[in-house]
C-alpha cells in the first residue's frame, strides 16, 4: 500500500515538472494544423525555456526586489498547488479537508506577486495589463467557489482529491445537468485564468488589449523563463481539475490510469488549440459579461444540487 | 506554572494595575515643562504596562479562570463588578499590544519637537483612551460600562480632531461624535431594558435568560445598534472612513485595530446572555455581516486616499468577523456544534488577525505620509526605494490582509469557509454554504485593493514632488511594525498557535465545545497548513536560489523600462491608482459610485482641462446628510432651549433628576 502511495506521489510529481510544456506545444500544433502549416515542433515550448534560462537578464532600473519576486512567487504558489491536485484517478501527495480553499488562494497569491511586479515597471502598458488580470481574475473566483461547492456536496467530502476522484460516469448520469453546466463554467475559468483566446491572446506582445503577456513585458532571460514555464504549469494544474469532471475515465488499474490521464491532458491541449483556432478574442468589454456568465452558470450547477 | 506564579502575583491584579498605569501614563507629560520628555516617559511606563498586562492576560486565558473584583462605590447603581473571564482575557490582548506599539510609534511620528502644541494633548488620551478599552473589557455594571464606554468615545473624539485646525479634521470629528452619541443612546435603551429584565445593573451571567422573554429582541437590536455602530458594520459605518483617515495614524490604527473591537465585543458579550438564540439574529448578523465585507472592499477599492482605503476595508473585515458571529449564531439555534466551532474560531481569530495587520498597516501609512506629506495615492509612487524596509513590512501586511497564505489572514478566512462548506451535508440549512462565493469575491476585490494601495505607494516611479525624497523610518517607527509583520508571520505558519489562543474564549462562550474532539481535529488541519506554507516558502527559497546562481553565470544589464519604442515617457504616463482601479469600479459600477466631472473637449485643438474622479458616500451623502438637514429645520424651534448658557444647562439637568426622583417616589 504505502509502495504504490510513493510510486503514485512520485510519478506525480515527474508529470508535474515535466509535462506542462508539452501542453502548449500540442495546442501550437493544433494551431498550426488549422491554418494549413506544419508547425513548431511538440518539444519547442522546452527549447525556449531552456534557451531563456541561458540568457542574461535585463533589470528595468525602476524595479525593486519585487519585481525579481514576482516570478518566483508564482512558481512558487503554481507548484504548491499542483501538489494539491490530483492527477488522474489518484490522490494527490497532499490532500486535506478545506485544501480546496487553500487551493484557490494559492493562486491568489501568485496573482498578487505578478501585478505587482508589472507595477513596479513603472510601464503603463503593464500597469493595463495588471489591471484586467486584478478584475477580470476578482470575477473568475467566485465560479470557482460554486464549483467547488457543487463538487463537495456531490462526494461528500472536503478534499480536492475526494471530490474530484470521485466524479464518474455514474455520478454523470445523476447529476448531468448539473455537471454539464459547472464544465460549461469552468471552461471559461480555464481559458481566462490561462490567457487564452478569446480572452488573451498568448501570441501578440504588444497590443493594448493584452493582459497576461503585457505584465510580463519587461521580464528577460531567466525569469521570463521561470514565467513561461510557471504559466505552464498553471494550465496544466488548472486543466488536470478540468478534467477530472470533463473526462472522468477510471480502469482501476493504477498504471493504466496514469496513461488515461496524460492523454487526458493531451485531449484537453487539443480541444484549446481548436478553440482558439476558430475564435477570435473578445472584445474587452465582453471579457467581463462572459465571466460573470460563468459565474451563473456554476452557481445554477450549485443550486441542482444543493436543493 | 500557572499555579506557581499565582503564588507570587495575580494576573487579574496585574491586568488591572496595568490598565490604569496606562490611563495614567500621559498625565505627567501635561505638566512637564520640557517639551517630549512626557512622551518619552509615557511611552516608558506604557511599553512595560503592556508587557505585563500582556502576559496577565495570556495567564488568565490559558488558566481558564475568572477573576472579580467589586469597586466600592456610593452611586445608586447597585455592585460594580471588574470581572475578566477569558472573553475579557482574549479582547484585552490587542488593547495591550497595540497600544504599546503605538506608544513607541509616537515617538517618531508625532515627536514634540515638530508638534509641540498638539502632543500633550494626544499622548493624554491616548493613554486614556487605551486604559478605558482595557477598563470596559472588565466592566460588569451597565451604568459602570456605560460611562468607560463614554470615556472611550470621547478620547477618541479628541485624539481624531487633533488638527482641528483643519476644516476636513472638524467635519470628521462631528460626524463620528454624532454617529457615537447615536450608539450611546442604543446603549442607555439596551442597559435599561437589561435592568428592567433583571433587576439590577449588573450585566446577566452566561445562559441566564431566554431569548423568548418580554424584552429579549429589544435588547438584542439595541445592543446591534449601539455596539454595531461602534463595531461599524453596515449602515451604521458612515463615521468610520473619514474619522480612520484623518486621526494621526497610531490614533487610527488603535481605533480601527482595537477600538472596533469594543463594538464585537460588546455583541459578542450580549449574545452569551441567551440560552437560546432564536435563527433570525444569526441570520441577521449574517447577513449585515457579509453586507458590510462586501460594500467595505468596494468602496476600498474606488479610494483615492490610502488611509480612507484601510479604513474601508476595516469595514470588510468587521464584516467578515460578524459573518463569523453569526454563522456561529446560526450553529447555536441549530445545534450544530461543528459550525459553532468553525464560525467563532473564525471570527475570533480574525479579530485577533485584524488587531496585527491594521495597526500594521496605519503605522506604515503614517510613515509614508510622514515621508510625503500627503495621503493621495495618485501623488506617490516609488517610495519602496527610499524605504525598502518600510515597503517590505508594508507588504507583509498587505498579503496578510487580502486573506492569502501563508500569513495570518488567511487561517481565519479557511476556518469560516471551512464552516461554511461543512454546513453542505448537513440535515438543515445548506444555503448557508451560498456565502462562501461571497467571501471569495470579497477576496478577490481585496487584492485589487492592496495591489492598488502596495503598487502606487511603493512602486514605479515619483508620480510628483512629493514622493521624490522619502526618507526611511527610525527605529521607534520600525520595531513596531516588524513585531506585527512577526505576528502574521508566526500565526500564518504556525496556525496551531491562533486555535490556541482563542479555545479559551470560545469555551467561554459556548461551554459545550469543551468536550468535543474538535479542537484535536482542526489542529491536524491547521497541521496541514503549516505544512503547506512551509513548502510553499520552501518551493520560494529554492527557486530564487536557483535563479540567483542563474543570474551570476548569465550576468545582468540594467536599462530604462521599456517604453515600447516611445522616447519621451515621464512618470505620469504610469498607470496611476485611479487608472489601475478604473476597470474594477466600472464592472463593480452598481456598488461603487464615483463622482465624474469630464471637461467638453471641442474643436481639433482643445486647450488644458480638468478631469476629476471622487468616490462617494452614497449613505452618508444621499441619506444621513438631507436626514439631518430636514431634522434641523423641523427641530429648529427647540434650539431657544439651545442659548450656550452653562448655568441653565446645568439646571435642565438638576430639575430633570428631581422630577424623576419625584416619580419614582
Amino acid at each position: 500500500m504505502t509502495n504504490i502511495t510513493v510510486i503514485n506521489g512520485t510519478i506525480h510529481i515527474f508529470l508535474a515538472l515535466v509535462m506542462p510544456p508539452l501542453l502548449l506545444g500540442v495546442i501550437g500544433k493544433t494551431k498550426a494544423a488549422f491554418a494549413g502549416r506544419v508547425g513548431a515542433p511538440f518539444f519547442q515550448p522546452y527549447y525556449d525555456i531552456i534557451r531563456l534560462l541561458q540568457k542574461g537578464t535585463v533589470f528595468s532600473t525602476t524595479t525593486s526586489w519585487v519585481f525579481r519576486a514576482g516570478p518566483i512567487v508564482a512558481l512558487a504558489t503554481t507548484a504548491v498547488a499542483a501538489l494539491l491536485i490530483p492527477f488522474g484517478a489518484h490522490q494527490s501527495p497532499i490532500s486535506f479537508d478545506g485544501d480546496m480553499i487553500l487551493y484557490a488562494y494559492l493562486f491568489a497569491l501568485g496573482r498578487f506577486f505578478t501585478m505587482s511586479a508589472a507595477l513596479d515597471t513603472g510601464s503603463s502598458f503593464e500597469g493595463m495589463g495588471s489591471a484586467r488580470e486584478a478584475t477580470f481574475s476578482c470575477l473568475a473566483e467566485p465560479t470557482l467557489f460554486f464549483a467547488l461547492i457543487t463538487l463537495s456536496r456531490l462526494s461528500g467530502s472536503y478534499s480536492l482529491s475526494n471530490m474530484l476522484v470521485n466524479i464518474s460516469f455514474g455520478v454523470w448520469l445523476n447529476n448531468g445537468a448539473a455537471l454539464l453546466l459547472l464544465v460549461g463554467g469552468m471552461f471559461v475559468v480555464l481559458l481566462a485564468e490561462n490567457c487564452r483566446i478569446p480572452f488573451d491572446d498568448p501570441n501578440t506582445h504588444l497590443e493594448l488589449t493584452m493582459i497576461h503577456e503585457v505584465m510580463v513585458l519587461d521580464h528577460s532571460g531567466p525569469a521570463f523563463g521561470i514565467i513561461q514555464y510557471a504559466a505552464a504549469l498553471k494550465l496544466f494544474v488548472l486543466g488536470a481539475f478540468f478534467v477530472h469532471l470533463a473526462l472522468p475515465y477510471a480502469t482501476g488499474n493504477p498504471y493504466l490510469d496514469w496513461g488515461l490521464f496524460i492523454i487526458s491532458m493531451l485531449e484537453l491541449a487539443v480541444v484549446i488549440g481548436i478553440v482558439e483556432s476558430v475564435m477570435a478574442r473578445l472584445r474587452l468589454i465582453r471579457i467581463p459579461q462572459l465571466l460573470v456568465g460563468a459565474t451563473i452558470l456554476a452557481a445554477f450547477s450549485t443550486l441542482l444540487v444543493i436543493r | 506554572m500557572y499555579s506557581a506564579l499565582q503564588g507570587a502575583f495575580d494576573p487579574a491584579l496585574v491586568a488591572l494595575v496595568a490598565a490604569l498605569v496606562l490611563g495614567c501614563a500621559g498625565i505627567p507629560g501635561l505638566f512637564l515643562r520640557k517639551p517630549g520628555s512626557g512622551q518619552i516617559l509615557s511611552a516608558l511606563v506604557t511599553i512595560p504596562a503592556s508587557l505585563a498586562g500582556v502576559a496577565a492576560s495570556l495567564l488568565l486565558l490559558f488558566s481558564h479562570t475568572t477573576a472579580t473584583y467589586v469597586l466600592q462605590w456610593n452611586l445608586p447603581f447597585g455592585p460594580c463588578d471588574l470581572v475578566i473571564d477569558p472573553l475579557s482575557a482574549f479582547f484585552l490582548l490587542p488593547v495591550f499590544l497595540v497600544s504599546a506599539a503605538g506608544s513607541l510609534f509616537a515617538l517618531g511620528y508625532w515627536p514634540a519637537a515638530e508638534h509641540h502644541t498638539t502632543e500633550r494633548g494626544l499622548t493624554f488620551f491616548y493613554g486614556l483612551l487605551s486604559s478605558s478599552m482595557a477598563i470596559l473589557l472588565m466592566a460588569r455594571n451597565g451604568v459602570f460600562f456605560i460611562m468607560v464606554w463614554e470615556i472611550m468615545a470621547l478620547s477618541a473624539y479628541f485624539l481624531l480632531v487633533t488638527e482641528h485646525e483643519r476644516e476636513d479634521v472638524r467635519r470628521a470629528g462631528i460626524v463620528y461624535l454624532i454617529a457615537t452619541h447615536v450608539g450611546t443612546a442604543a446603549l442607555f435603551v439596551y442597559f435599561s431594558l437589561l435592568a428592567a429584565q433583571t433587576g439590577s445593573f449588573l450585566l446577566p451571567a452566561a445562559g441566564s435568560f431566554s431569548a423568548l422573554s418580554p424584552f429579549a429582541s429589544l435588547i438584542a437590536l439595541s445592543a446591534f445598534i449601539g455596539f454595531g455602530a461602534k463595531a461599524g458594520i453596515m449602515p451604521m459605518h458612515i463615521w468610520l472612513p473619514s474619522a480612520h483617515a484623518n486621526a494621526p495614524s497610531h490614533v487610527s490604527a488603535l481605533m480601527s485595530g482595537v477600538m472596533l473591537k469594543m463594538g464585537l465585543y460588546g455583541i459578542f458579550r450580549t449574545l452569551t446572555y441567551f440560552y437560546d438564540p432564536p435563527l433570525l439574529w444569526g441570520t441577521v448578523l449574517t447577513v449585515a455581516g457579509i453586507t458590510s465585507a462586501l460594500f467595505g472592499i468596494a468602496f476600498a477599492v474606488a479610494q483615492r486616499d490610502m488611509k480612507r482605503l484601510l479604513a474601508c476595508s476595516s469595514i470588510e473585515n468587521v464584516g467578515i468577523i460578524t459573518t463569523g458571529i453569526g454563522v456561529a449564531l446560526i450553529g447555536v439555534s441549530s445545534h450544530n456544534t461543528t459550525l459553532v466551532y468553525l464560525g467563532l474560531a473564525g471570527a475570533l481569530l480574525h479579530i485577533l488577525n485584524h488587531s496585527f495587520f491594521k495597526p500594521l498597516l496605519f503605522l506604515g501609512s503614517g510613515v509614508v505620509i510622514h515621508a510625503t506629506g500627503t495621503r493621495e495615492m495618485n501623488l506617490m509612487g516609488g517610495l519602496g526605494k527610499g524605504m525598502p524596509r518600510v515597503a517590505l513590512l508594508f507588504m507583509i501586511g498587505s498579503v496578510a490582509i487580502c486573506g492569502i497564505p501563508p500569513l495570518n489572514g488567511f487561517v481565519s478566512e479557511f476556518l469560516l469557509y471551512l464552516g461554511l462548506f461543512r454546513q453542505l451535508n448537513a440535515d438543515s440549512l445548506v444555503y448557508l454554504v451560498l456565502l462562501a462565493p461571497l467571501l471569495a469575491l470579497v477576496g478577490g476585490l481585496a487584492v485589487i485593493a492592496f495591489t492598488k494601495l502596495y503598487s502606487s505607494v511603493f512602486l514605479g516611479t515619483p508620480r510628483s514632488s512629493a514622493a521624490v525624497h522619502p526618507h526611511e523610518a527610525g527605529l521607534t517607527m520600525l520595531v513596531p511594525m516588524a513585531f506585527f509583520a512577526l505576528l502574521c508571520l508566526l500565526i500564518g505558519v504556525a496556525p496551531q498557535l491562533g486555535l490556541h489562543l482563542v479555545s479559551p474564549a470560545m469555551t467561554s462562550f459556548y461551554p459545550e465545545l469543551a468536550s468535543t474532539g474538535l479542537a484535536a481535529e482542526y489542529g491536524v488541519i491547521m497541521g496541514w497548513l503549516s505544512v503547506s506554507g512551509g513548502l510553499l516558502l520552501a518551493a520560494a527559497a529554492l527557486a530564487a536560489l536557483l535563479w540567483m546562481w542563474r543570474l551570476g553565470k548569465s550576468g545582468v544589464t540594467s536599462a530604462p523600462t521599456w517604453g515600447c519604442g516611445y522616447q519621451r515617457g515621464t512618470a505620469r504616463v504610469q498607470y496611476g491608482a485611479s487608472s489601475f482601479s478604473e476597470l474594477a469600479v466600472s464592472v463593480f459600477n452598481g456598488i461603487m459610485r464615483q463622482r465624474i466631472s469630464r471637461p467638453k473637449l471641442a474643436g481639433l485643438f482643445p486647450g488644458a482641462a480638468h478631469c476629476c474622479e471622487a468616490p462617494t458616500e452614497t449613505i452618508l451623502e444621499r441619506i444621513i446628510v438631507p436626514l439631518f438637514t430636514i431634522a434641523g429645520v423641523s427641530f429648529a424651534f427647540l434650539r431657544r432651549l439651545q442659548h450656550g448658557q452653562m448655568h441653565l444647562y446645568m439646571l435642565y439637568i438638576f430639575v430633570t433628576l428631581f422630577i424623576f426622583m419625584l416619580w419614582a417616589h
